[in-house]
């Protein structure tokens, strides 16, 4: 479980991130969604310490992230993966070298093992025998598989995901998203998504919180998101011309 | 004063003990190969010609009768060994392998490539950066005696085929007042040339923001900012070592 109690952030003079509190509970897929500019990639980074708070706590099953030191933190990000925006695989590695990358640095196993390894998590991803690709050969879609293979490599107990769907074509996004799902309750692990595509929110959000202008602004459930009465929610869900219909036609069916 | 303090700061966390040996040696070997192996051929061209050229001005300039003519080996070899190879080499590498190493760690920055590396807990800069200086500080110095070799073979051949002196004149020239202390001087300026060179280009790459465009001047600063330290670190040696 992921817990974070009154994350502060600020760049330079300017302030994006107001004292947001959420637990991230085990098991489950926690969206972190918004509008582009409103905070969340940067809360994303706060949580995995690419970026320092300026205050609050972030605390990876009771333990404080950010009064750790190098090593310690070293540690704790041992069991988190994360899935980059552009997937972020090494480009002089193969597939199967980049999913073994984590492996052959932090445990002692056998390079069969490791192999075996990644056989097992290009497996769980459907790319099955194409472990001596390079990144530059894959696809968008593949390249994104990829990046959760690797991701799971170390058999994380935290998943991270910045914009796992964006740029791909929307069977490969719901192909994503559903893969995503099927790994967080399969591995048991507590996974976060940034996202702002509402297709992921409404496939595979088990726990939704929403950013507006860096503070939590709304925090529950797929089914209350769409019934919500927040205007900042509604303006974000209904967006299109085609969910504000759907939005009429739920309202008219309420009365 | 702010980015020296950086700079500073980048080289503690650089200079520490590998993770896992056995894959620091491979990247290691794999390093040598990019920064040390593949920048024979500019040396071995830079350096005869260059030989030569030096042997040739100073046959030229010979119009004194007083000179003896293994002089002109004598310049070609004190020249070689003090400065042309140790310090024109190096500059010549900081253009090479200063901005190969600025945009190969520049784009694994903007690409998130480094942020994927933190975040398996991995000491990027201990990672991507001690290969890299190490590399240098071991093959560099291999590369300067090469080209040491090579621009006095330079010399040699240019002489010989102007008719400007004999090889054994040449060659008593070369070992002329010959001080090996010289060749300690040198090599002690190539160590620290490469440690600057990759030190300074890996701080440009990894601190880079922005997208490609900022590689690309991140990568000439790289070089730019190299090639003064390189100056600055001449000066401060040969006061120091041989003065």
């Amino acid at each position: 479980m992921l817990e974070i109690k009154q994350i502060n952030k600020s760049f330079a003079s300017q302030q994006v991130l107001f004292d947001i509190s959420a637990r991230f509970e085990k098991g489950q897929v926690n969206l972190i969604i918004g509008q582009s500019g409103q905070g969340k990639s940067v809360l994303a980074k706060c949580l995995v310490g690419l970026h320092e708070v300026d205050s609050g706590e972030i605390l990876y099953n009771g333990e404080d992230f950010t009064k750790m030191n190098r090593n310690q933190r070293s540690e704790i990000r041992r069991d988190i993966g994360m899935l980059f925006q552009g997937a972020a695989l090494f480009d002089s590695l193969t597939v199967e070298e980049n999913i073994i990358f984590p492996l052959s640095m932090f445990t002692n196993m056998t390079k069969a093992e490791m192999l075996k390894r990644a056989d097992f998590c290009l497996e769980h991803v459907n790319l099955v025998g194409r472990n001596k690709l390079f990144p530059s050969e894959c696809s968008g879609g593949m390249q994104k598989r990829i990046g959760i293979a690797r991701a799971i490599a170390m058999n994380p107990k935290f998943l991270f995901c910045d914009e796992p769907n964006s740029g791909l074509d929307p069977e490969s996004a719901i192909l994503i998203d559903t893969l995503i799902k099927q790994l967080t309750y399969e591995l048991d692990m507590t996974t976060i998504v940034i996202t702002h595509d509402m297709n992921s929110v409404m496939e595979i959000g088990d726990n939704i919180m929403f950013i507006y202008k860096g503070q939590k602004w709304w925090e529950g459930s797929r089914q209350s998101i769409v019934t919500t009465d927040n205007e900042e929610i509604s303006n974000f869900v209904y967006a299109s011309n085609f969910m504000k219909e759907i939005r009429t036609s739920i309202e008219e069916k309420r009365r | 004063m702010k980015s020296f303090g950086k700079y500073i700061l980048m080289l503690t966390i650089v200079l520490t003990r590998p993770k896992k040996w056995s894959l620091f040696l491979k990247r290691l070997a794999d390093e040598i190969s990019i920064i040390g192996i593949n920048s024979i051929p500019i040396v071995v061209l830079m350096s005869a010609f260059m030989g030569g050229v030096i042997a040739l001005q100073t046959a030229s300039n010979m119009s004194n009768p007083l000179l003896p003519k293994y002089t002109i080996g004598y310049i070609t070899q004190s020249s070689t060994i003090l400065e042309f190879s140790p310090t024109i080499i190096s500059l010549i590498l900081a253009g090479k392998v200063g901005s190969n190493i600025a945009s190969e760690i520049g784009t694994m920055r903007v690409t998130e490539q480094i942020d994927a590396l933190e975040i398996m807990g991995v000491n990027s800069l201990n990672f991507l950066v001690l290969p890299k200086i190490a590399a240098a500080v071991i093959f560099f110095p291999i590369l300067i005696i090469i080209s040491m070799f090579l621009s006095m073979t330079g010399g040699w051949m240019a002489l010989i085929l102007s008719d400007l002196s004999t090889t054994d004149t040449y060659v008593l020239g070369i070992r002329y007042s010959f001080m090996p202390y010289h060749i300690v001087y040198a090599l002690t300026k190539t160590v620290i040339f490469g440690f600057i060179i990759v030190s300074v280009s890996s701080f440009y790459g990894y601190y880079v923001k922005g997208g490609s465009l900022e590689v690309g001047k991140s990568s000439t600063q790289a070089v730019v900012i190299s090639s003064i330290f390189i100056l600055i670190a001449n000066f401060l040696l040969t006061q120091l070592m041989l003065l």
